[in-house]
């Protein structure tokens, strides 16, 4: 994720926070067992353990959608505060 | 489950595989290259592919035996604990993201086909290359291995030989059509033939989940009555449950993370991904890949409708099709089958060329003959394309074939300890490339040496993936354990040898290699022939 430092933007940036906290957040969540280990409540018949991390499969790519879109937003104004040349 | 052949489902089964096998010979016709012999036309399909075609390919990497008969086994088995496939493939979105466009980036820049590529030049050590080359070899094997189980299982449903029977030649009639059939069209057509064929099998494969996760539930009464059938089963036989016990909640989420890290170590993994057009393409694709995870979750389900339905397999691995079988009229019975069977086919044919490929660039190139000529390459990828698969037969003949996803997990344990000096040599020089060595043979040891002394109710070694993780008491994957060890000794060795002074070999990356994009200066949107000899 790391790109050619700039001193004067710095490299931990918010935006960077937030890109970081999303990549992260599907780790906490899925390695918690403990947190969905149990069967209520059910949804369509389906116990709580199958249809939550299902859930998260979509909550999941939401997420990256997020960090890759942040992450493109981010190169373009590094790009532009360069003048021009690519990252 | 041997109650007779099944004519009809036996019938279509065939249509459609001679259909697909006439199409990998026809596809060796296909945007024919200038050179046939070339190892790049033979094992990199001539690196032509569009980006929609690399899309397919690496969605026939996705959608494999593991998806279909391995993980729905799991499920029908122990129950809950078998999920751990769905956190496995949410965990794989943000590793991808974060490290795979840097590897397409360097890639892209110095010419890297395969991972040891990069990990020599990034580390200027051959030995550090070749440990990574020998390991990706070596645990593919299992991984083909959980593919042949796969095309076996739905052979000997239908009936062709397989069940119970005494005569060893019936028995593992079915492996040995399934091993045939894949040596002879890997071998006559090379990657060309998985990607024309993978618009097929996903078609087929498509239309059989969609049937599958709609009409078995809706006949067996929902899902209310599929998991109240499923509990009543597991708590009969006090084994497995709806959810994963407070002991064994360390074991699920080390597998999925083990899992994760691990897929796209293996070759198989790393040529589709190189082969994309840009490095955007692949983050772009990361938000795409959720639909498989979504699939799979789906599929896994099945191993509970099979338990709803009366479906009594002493091997687990028969539940799946023989749930077809019971639930579909046989016409679409043969359809799945077809489904599953080319969904085994296609991967493994994937997995070993990727293989050979590594072998003869990284080891027969760089050690045995640097000066070989491509018609010899291919040659000698097409050999040992045949060698990985009779490995994997070994595993399948040696190892219990009532837990295949243990296969998958086998191959784990190793390709994860190459994790260390590709994905540490991504970000950082800092790692010592002997204690990246060193760490590498640890973990390999110690992995191996768990894996051995793990015994299950039929075999008294490699019986299972998880073992009990030193200092922490807890029953966790071995392949994560192994893993963290090799860790551990890298960075201590790294202090030791950085402060001896060792020398630390030439990197000839350079930090902005790494961001690099198509239409950069430098950048080659094709990666050149996976050999040197060829220049066109």
């Amino acid at each position: 994720m790391s790109d050619a430092p700039e001193v004067n933007r710095g490299l931990v940036t918010p935006v960077r926070v937030v890109i970081a906290l999303c990549l992260v957040a599907p780790f906490v969540a899925m390695l918690w067992v403990g947190s969905y280990a149990k069967t209520d409540p059910e949804f369509a018949g389906i116990p709580f353990f199958y249809w939550y991390q299902m859930l998260w499969v979509l909550i999941s790519t939401l997420l990256t959608m997020v960090a890759y879109k942040l992450w493109q937003r981010d190169q373009r104004a590094r790009a532009s505060q360069k003048g021009g040349a690519p990252e | 489950m041997n109650d007779g052949v099944n004519g009809v489902a036996l019938a279509v089964f065939i249509f459609f595989f001679l259909a697909v096998t006439v199409m990998g010979f026809l596809a060796a016709r296909w945007r024919k290259a200038e050179n046939e012999h070339s190892l790049d036309e033979w094992g990199l399909g001539g690196r032509s592919f569009g980006t929609w075609v690399t899309w397919f390919l690496l969605g026939g990497d996705l959608y494999t035996a593991y998806t279909f008969v391995a993980v729905p086994a799991a499920i029908y088995a122990a129950g809950a604990a078998g999920f751990f496939a769905v956190p496995y493939t949410i965990l794989v979105y943000p590793l991808i993201f974060t490290f795979l466009p840097r590897l397409w980036s360097v890639s892209h820049k110095h010419g890297y086909v395969t991972t040891s590529d990069f990990v020599r030049g990034r580390f200027g050590s051959k030995g550090l290359s070749l440990a990574v080359a020998v390991t990706g070899l070596l645990a593919t094997m299992p991984y083909i291995a959980l593919q042949l189980v796969g095309i076996q299982a739905v052979l000997d449903v239908m009936g062709v030989g397989g069940g119970e029977n005494t005569n060893w030649f019936i028995k593992d009639l079915p492996l040995l059509i399934a091993f045939g059939v894949l040596a002879a069209y890997t071998y006559s057509s090379g990657l060309r033939a998985p990607a024309l064929i993978a618009f097929v099998k996903d078609t087929l494969i498509y239309i059989v989940i969609a049937v599958a996760i709609i009409y078995i539930p809706i006949k067996l009464g929902g899902f209310d009555e599929i998991f109240t059938a499923a509990n009543e089963k597991y708590t009969a036989a006090k084994a497995g449950g709806l959810v994963p016990p407070e002991a064994g909640q360390w074991t699920y989420a080390t597998l999925a993370l083990g899992s994760a890290l691990a897929l796209f170590m293996y070759p198989h993994s790393i040529t589709a991904t190189l082969s994309s057009r840009s490095r955007e393409v692949i983050r772009r694709n990361t938000t795409i890949l959720p639909l498989y995870s979504l699939m799979l979750g789906l599929l896994a389900l099945l191993g509970f409708m099979a338990i709803a339905a009366g479906v009594k397999a002493t091997n687990p691995q028969l539940a799946i099709p023989q749930l077809f079988e019971d639930m579909f009229p046989s016409w679409f019975a043969g359809v799945a089958f077809a489904a599953i069977g080319i969904g085994a086919l296609v991967p493994a044919a994937i997995m070993s060329i990727a293989a050979a490929n590594l072998f003869t660039r990284n080891i027969y190139k760089d050690f045995i003959k640097p000066d070989a000529t491509p018609a010899q390459e291919t040659k000698v990828s097409k050999l040992v394309s045949l060698l990985v698969k009779v490995g994997a037969l070994v595993f399948v003949l040696t190892m219990d074939k009532t837990v295949a996803i243990n296969f998958q997990l086998l191959g784990g344990i190793w390709i994860l300890q190459t994790f260390p000096a590709l994905v540490g040599g991504l970000f950082t020089r800092w790692f010592h490339r002997w204690a990246l060595l060193a760490g590498w043979a640890v973990g390999m040891v110690y992995g191996t040496v768990a894996a051995y002394g793990v015994a299950s109710p039929t075999q008294k070694h490699f019986g299972g993936s998880a073992k009990e993780i030193p200092g922490i008491g807890e029953i966790g994957y071995i392949g994560l354990t192994a893993f963290v060890l090799n860790v551990v000794v890298t960075v201590v060795l790294t202090f030791v040898l950085k402060a001896a002074k060792a020398p630390e070999g030439i990197d000839e990356t350079r930090p902005e290699d790494y961001t690099a994009d198509a239409g950069d200066p430098g950048v080659e949107v094709e990666l050149p022939p996976a050999t040197a000899g060829t220049s066109h």
